[in-house]
């Protein structure tokens, strides 16, 4: 098990992610001897993981069973411990495509959070790419990097304790792509600019309100970069459901052509979508742009 | 230094290759060949200038249509010079502001003035410039440069800009898949470097293209088509290197009953193929022979022995017999190749152990996605994209009732950008509709036995009402 790379036998160190049900999941670390106690009852990591095919069905102690699935980044950021505000899938995909990312990318991030968005990153670039990130909250740095080895992409990843607002990245020239989540953006757009390629790449900032938005776009232009674009994207889910509508009883009709039988309440079933109660409706703004050559 | 030297290597545009054209925010895919002739964004021009430039370069139209880098910037933009008004009330649109007619206009172009000059004329001729308010003008600058200006900027295609442009241009042709809808699909599949995926798409090739410019060029797509062959023009236009293409495979959908059963006969004819090459053949034979005829036929007329005219009949039988094994041989070694690549794929198909399936196509998606999925391990991601969202309430419950899957997802996305300028920030004036639909999932083991209720199965449905007894 890699969080870059599938493998179909699950191991002792590995880490899997358990599936209760719908919207109900959680990372558990395999290890011999141990137990992990859910809803339906304990799962015993040696007879029941070890050594079964990712995708399985476990039949929990209390008679309920569960399914334990392949790590991914995408269930990674829907069951990791959060120490900080974490970007979900929907704005990590249109960051990838818009940064370009693929494999051999060499990426800057900062700051590393809780690592959702870097895992992401880790899969997209690898084999041969590498993510320089920069964490300036010391503790959050220690267990981002504990979490790259426990998920065996540590030799793609190199985890700074430094500000970037100040110390920048680490490096310079390499960068294809950088991408920014910190409280004051525009204090990094020189240091974004220095880490990367003299040829060119692409730069993304997130920020959650309008006005860092603007300084960072100010500070963008101020260093010449191009294609300057902000958007927000919002994800809707629609849950499906399967609806009865009761039909009204306007009583006896003599002019219609088939005998209806008053006594039976006539119902409408129909299959539709409806949207959840509450959706998230922001996240944060955005902004994208293109480093000339220089 | 040898090393900026090989790094500029990379970054220099090149005769033959896939390029995309940019001006604004209009883009086109487009070939380099020399000499030839480009139409974009009404202007017409030659690329043959662009090569040995490095990509991102920005050139300049000119008259003649050759093209040549523009230079820096000359400071229009800044209106701070220039005196403003403070607001519109005494601005009257009559039409008649603007001194310069369109003749004016083209002569001025016929002079050969470069945008900025144009736009200097306009302002310079326009009796409300100065009256506007500084953002006002500002506007009215960007609004003139986008219609002056004739420079064309030369990008190295990517996923992002190839996917803005097909949804920019020819949405119907890539089933109005937005580029955010796109960017899902490659993420929630997974989609990485050393993965084995499965694409059904007809998209122009685009998503395959996509998925394969997220894979590097490791691993291996295996695009399954419809009809006759794989189509992939798309592809063409990323302008990946050869060693890319040896990752893909193509596999048609008509033989996959026949693959998961057992039963594919790799070495039987394509039937679809061996109607088609019989006429063509047999036309083929008959266009080459009274060429061979008309070739000896002058030789025939110098001769004026009958022993030469037998002779020339011989040549001209023994020509038609080597036309006829040429092309027996070509056919035969096209046969052969297909049989190949056939075996090819059923090899990487056979082994039911796909790593993610990304479907996205014209077609209803729920027989494509119960076929395929079958050729999927277990815990893995799949994705299918519609334009509508009742097919993908099929697929769900069809999937439902089958089981082995989880994590069963139905969404769209909601995009919408922003202008940023000081004062000036709010949401663009239009936003684009709709960009599909996405049903996402993950397999798991599948079990003969398993019923569909069970503690664990948290039904995604919670069940309909039940219906208050009616009191009539």
């Amino acid at each position: 098990m890699s969080f870059v790379e599938y493998s179909d036998i699950i191991q002792d160190g590995d880490v899997a992610i358990v599936y209760l049900g719908h919207d109900s999941m959680m990372p558990i670390k395999v290890q011999h001897g141990a137990q992990t106690q859910t809803r339906y009852g304990a799962i015993r990591h040696s007879t029941d993981l070890i050594g079964q095919r990712y995708g399985l069905k476990v039949t929990c102690t209390k008679g309920g069973w569960v399914h334990v699935l392949h790590p991914t980044p995408e269930l990674w950021t829907v069951t990791l411990p959060h120490r900080t505000q974490i970007l979900y899938t929907t704005d990590i995909s249109v960051i990838t495509m818009m940064l370009e990312l693929k494999p051999g990318s060499v990426v800057c991030e900062s700051g590393t959070g809780s690592g959702s968005l870097s895992h992401a990153i880790l899969r997209t670039v690898a084999p041969t790419g590498h993510l320089h990130t920069v964490e300036f909250h010391q503790q959050r740095a220690e267990k981002a990097a504990e979490e790259f080895r426990e998920h065996r992409v540590d030799h793609l990843v190199t985890v700074r304790n430094q500000d970037v607002c100040k110390e920048g990245f680490g490096v310079t020239g390499v960068a294809d792509a950088v991408f920014l989540d910190i409280p004051s953006p525009w204090e990094a757009v020189g240091h974004a600019k220095a880490a990367m390629k003299r040829h060119g790449g692409r730069v993304c900032s997130f920020s959650p309100c309008i006005e860092q938005v603007q300084r960072t776009c100010e500070a963008l232009a101020k260093h010449s970069f191009q294609e300057i674009s902000t958007m927000e994207v919002l994800l809707r889910t629609h849950d499906v459901r399967t609806v009865s509508l009761p039909l009204p009883d306007f009583g006896p009709d003599d002019t219609a052509q088939k005998k209806e039988t008053p006594s039976k309440q006539a119902v409408f079933m129909l299959k539709t979508t409806t949207p959840p109660r509450e959706i998230p409706g922001h996240t944060g703004y955005l902004t994208f742009a293109t480093k000339p050559r220089t | 230094m040898a090393d900026k030297q090989d790094d500029d290597a990379m970054y220099t545009i090149n005769e033959g290759d896939y390029v995309v054209l940019k001006r604004g925010d209009i883009f086109k895919a487009v070939q380099i060949q020399s000499r030839k002739k480009m139409a974009f964004e009404k202007q017409w021009f030659f690329l043959d200038n662009a090569v040995g430039h490095l990509y991102g370069t920005t050139f300049e139209i000119l008259p003649g249509g050759s093209l040549q880098p523009q230079k820096q910037k000359d400071a229009l933009s800044s209106t701070d010079a220039m005196e403003a008004g403070t607001d519109n009330r005494n601005i009257v649109d009559d039409g008649k502001s603007q001194k310069l007619t369109r003749d004016d206009i083209e002569t001025l172009k016929e002079q050969g003035l470069k945008g900025q000059e144009i736009i200097q004329q306009l302002i310079d001729n326009s009796s409300t410039f100065r009256d506007k308010t500084e953002y006002a003008q500002d506007k009215y600058i960007k609004k003139k440069k986008k219609k002056y200006e004739s420079t064309v900027s030369i990008l190295k295609p990517t996923c992002r800009i190839l996917a803005l442009m097909y949804h920019g241009r020819e949405p119907g042709k890539i089933c109005h898949l937005r580029y955010d809808t796109l960017a899902q699909m490659l993420t929630l599949a997974n989609i990485h470097a050393g993965s084995k995926v499965l694409v059904f798409e007809t998209c122009a090739g685009l998503v395959l293209g996509a998925v394969m410019e997220r894979m590097g060029g490791y691993g291996s797509v295996i695009q399954m088509y419809p009809g006759g062959g794989p189509v992939r023009a798309g592809v063409e236009s990323f302008g990946f290197p050869p060693p890319f293409h040896d990752t893909l495979h193509d596999f048609p959908i008509c033989q996959v009953n026949a693959l998961l059963a057992g039963t594919l006969d790799t070495s039987a004819k394509d039937p679809n193929t061996a109607d088609a090459t019989h006429p063509h053949v047999a036309a083929e034979e008959t266009a080459t022979q009274p060429a061979t005829v008309q070739r000896d036929g002058p030789e025939e007329a110098s001769m004026d022995t009958n022993a030469s005219g037998h002779c020339g009949d011989q040549r001209v039988d023994e020509e038609r017999e080597r036309g006829k094994e040429a092309k027996a041989e070509l056919k035969r070694a096209k046969q052969e190749q297909r049989r190949k690549r056939l075996e090819a794929a059923a090899a990487q198909l056979e082994g039911r152990n796909a790593d993610g399936l990304v479907i996205a196509s014209r077609f209803h998606p729920c027989p494509v996605l119960m076929s395929l999925l079958r050729f999927l391990a277990p815990s893995r991601p799949f994705v299918v994209y519609s334009q509508y969202k009742e097919p993908l309430v099929d697929c769900f419950t069809k999937l439902k009732e089958q089981g082995g899957t989880v994590n069963l997802r139905l969404t769209d996305t909601w995009l919408r950008h922003y202008q940023v300028l000081p004062n000036r920030t709010h949401p663009v004036l239009l936003m684009s509709g709709g960009g599909g639909y996405l049903l996402s999932g993950t397999t798991v083991a599948t079990e003969q036995s398993a019923p569909a209720t069970s503690a664990a199965d948290l039904s995604q449905e919670p069940a309909p009402k039940r219906l208050k007894a009616s009191e009539s």
